[in-house]
């Protein structure tokens, strides 16, 4: 058996596990390539206009794996990947928009991940999808935990200071990147599949990089630490990657050694548009937004960037000379 | 302590009567306006959905009014809804405004403990004068629906729109003015008489008739729709809608058992060969709905939202299979902000054209025949 697997949306956060999954059950995995421009022109067209630049994205990969030699695709339903949190309307919907909008698909595996009120839930999904294809059970249950490794071990890549897209590189064992050193180290927000897709996020981290920028995102810190620091608002926050999001602006916020974050966010991102709110609101560091889509140039987000970058450097040095704010309050305003 | 709530059309009626009578001093905001909207948006985040905005912009409206605590309600998940007020309060106090926000989170949805949130906030009355106030604005809501209905039903029909919608405006202000539970009936009963006595539109005795499904605040408000059920009753149409307050309160806080309210909890499994698990909002809802509108043999179906709005963008993307299986034609409209009132009059009137040729073309409801032109539709 051959299973495709979209790089797209939780790609990037879950693929190792998906395919210790796949492998342990002797099946053959194989991925669609890293985004290119007709994935994405094809990914646009399919889908509806109203959808998020990332869910396009994701029709142009599974458009580019119908095309191949594959005997399933794995699209799971992921509603729920920890307790009372979600991750996002339109991730619980996918298997169905595809189905409906996509003919001649080949046949989805659309696992229904929801652990939101408890594991059970899951193992009973697990039971259900291996008496449909005719697999043992408790073959397949023992899979899944044996899969669960594999999401330790990424993460554990990624606490050594590398991105999700890097860390997936290490963990099959290509070469590691090189570690952007610069004078400015700069948080940097958004979801996994905004910032680890070279044509979604525009080059964000190797741009930085070039400015002479130190990119530090979520993974790279303890989640624990994140945890803790988003339980200081009023009310839990029921997005996963929002939660996430806030915990890692309010630790960074404390931390002396970065200059200013960087929220990368998708036009009409739902849970985006209130958690960059919510984090201005409560972050004193330079903090930016920056809203991408289809329709972004990469001109004008160098343009921004470098504009950031220099506001940075420039504040760094006033405040060495005086106590002036170097900046005001508009940075604050977007 | 002066409370005041966001609006969403006609259910500020029932709101305003339960928490007066709970002995609350009530602020209803100003009816929604373009200033209402002028001073969400400059305020809100920017791609924030647009009942957002309009709510922000009734309470700054109702604030300059002497309103000093609001009432909003919670949730968890996965729509945006559930984080409204927590963002509204940062946005709120970074204005300097100084106020009490008084969060309903429903966490199972039920009603015992959404009576003890209601106690909590400090109002001292009996557990009688609590059942009455709830049975007077229990029987404001059923009013107003069937107010609504009425009107959906008469528009349409009759020669002088104007005054139909004139006739139906009195008769919910006369609901909003009664204190008497058994009068309520009676006052609909004499705005039906007013209105099957006017002249008819000779020309218009068998209406199209359109459902409309969708995002709920943006079915119910009408300044979020663009008057969006009035242009079409005006247009001549008979809207069907069934999303309507006794239906959401029966649903989300009774779990659908009422019998004497209307319920979306059987319609619910019509969507499943088309979208087998909830996504949040009223993503399902719609589904269901429109699949309800075309087994009703529909002419059409309107599917409103506000622009980003993450579950309906999933029933959109669903509905362009239900079309074409089902046989109704299906056209997505987004509002926010931008919208203007003339290119929806002529999205409407395309809508409509495409029907009635349909409808004369083929004299029969046959899905095969027309994909062409509700693909094209569907993608506007």
């Amino acid at each position: 058996m051959r299973v495709g697997i979209p790089r797209g949306l939780f790609f990037y956060h879950l693929y190792p596990q998906w395919k210790t999954f796949f492998n342990y059950l002797d099946w053959e995995v194989a991925t669609s390539p890293p985004t290119n421009k007709k994935m994405v022109e094809a990914g646009v067209m399919m889908a509806v206009s109203e959808a998020c630049f990332p869910v396009k994205v994701l029709y142009g990969h599974i458009l580019e794996l119908a095309g191949r030699e594959v005997d399933y695709i794995f699209m799971p339903r992921l509603v729920s990947i920890e307790r009372r949190s979600y991750i996002c309307p339109k991730f619980m919907g996918i298997p169905d928009m595809l189905r409906a909008q996509i003919q001649g698909l080949p046949p989805l595996i659309d696992l229904c991940i929801d652990v939101s009120r408890n594991e059970g839930d899951l193992y009973r999904e697990l039971d259900r999808w291996s008496k449909k294809m005719g697999l043992k059970s408790g073959r397949v249950r023992k899979a899944w935990n044996d899969s669960t490794r594999a999401t330790c071990e990424l993460e554990a890549i990624c606490r050594q200071g590398h991105t999700l897209g890097e860390g997936i590189g290490v963990w099959e064992g290509k070469p590691a990147a090189k570690r952007g050193t610069g004078d400015l180290t700069i948080g940097v927000l958004g979801h996994c599949y905004a910032l680890n897709d070279r044509l979604i996020s525009l080059g964000l981290f190797e741009r930085l990089r070039e400015m002479g920028a130190a990119a530090v995102t979520s993974e790279m810190l303890d989640p624990q630490l994140i945890e803790e620091a988003a339980a200081r608002l009023p009310k839990r926050v029921f997005w996963t990657v929002g939660r996430t999001m806030v915990g890692t602006a309010l630790l960074l916020d404390q931390n002396p050694g970065v200059d200013g974050m960087i929220y990368l966010t998708c036009f009409g991102c739902g849970p985006d548009s209130m958690m960059a709110k919510i984090i201005e609101h409560r972050v004193n560091k330079p903090f930016m937004l920056l809203t991408v889509d289809e329709h972004s140039g990469e001109a004008g987000v160098v343009t921004r960037l470098e504009a950031f970058c220099d506001m940075l450097r420039r504040k760094r040095r006033l405040e060495l000379a005086h106590n002036l704010s170097p900046y005001g309050e508009f940075l604050y305003s977007h | 302590m002066r409370i005041t709530f966001p609006h969403m059309g006609n259910s500020y009626i029932a709101i305003s009567s339960l928490l007066k009578e709970l002995g609350l001093d009530v602020v209803v905001p100003p009816p929604c306006s373009k200033r209402t909207l002028e001073l969400g948006i400059r305020y809100s985040p920017e791609f924030v959905c647009l009942p957002f905005k309009i709510n922000l912009g009734n309470y700054l409206e109702a604030m300059d009014q002497g309103a000093e605590a609001i009432l909003m309600a919670g949730g968890w998940g996965p729509c945006r809804f559930g984080y409204y007020a927590q963002v509204e309060r940062d946005i709120l106090q970074d204005l300097g405004r100084e106020f009490n926000m008084v969060i309903i989170e429903a966490p199972d949805s039920k009603l015992p403990s959404l009576l003890n949130q209601v106690r909590q906030m400090g109002i001292k009355t009996s557990w009688f004068q609590v059942w009455s106030a709830i049975r007077l604005a229990w029987e404001k809501l059923k009013a107003v629906d069937r107010l609504e209905a009425l009107q959906h039903y008469w528009l349409p029909r009759v020669a002088d729109k104007s005054r139909c919608e004139s006739m139906v405006d009195a008769g919910l202000k006369s609901v909003d003015g009664c204190g008497e539970l058994r009068e309520m009936a009676a006052l609909v009963d004499k705005v039906d008489r007013d209105l099957s006595g006017l002249g008819r539109d000779v020309d218009n005795n068998n209406p199209i008739r359109i459902g409309l499904a969708g995002e709920i605040y943006t079915l119910l408000e009408p300044f979020a729709n663009y008057y969006l059920e009035r242009q079409l009753g005006r247009m001549g149409v008979e809207v069907v809608r069934d999303v309507n307050l006794t239906q959401w309160v029966n649903d989300h806080l009774f779990g659908g058992v009422l019998p004497s309210a209307p319920s979306l909890h059987t319609t619910l499994p019509l969507a499943t060969p088309y979208l087998q698990y909830w996504v949040g909002g009223h993503g399902r809802e719609t589904v269901a709905s429109t699949v309800g509108y075309a087994r009703q043999k529909l002419d059409g179906v309107i599917q409103v939202a506000p622009l980003t709005c993450m579950p309906e963008i999933v029933a959109q993307s669903v509905l362009e299979k239900v079309q074409e299986e089902e046989g109704i034609p299906v056209m997505t409209m987004y509002f926010d902000e931008h919208a203007g009132e003339v290119g929806i009059i002529t999205r409407l009137e395309a809508f409509l054209d495409m029907i009635r040729w349909r409808k004369m073309k083929t004299g029969d409801t046959d899905a095969k025949n027309l994909s062409g032109s509700r693909r094209r539709l569907c993608q506007h």
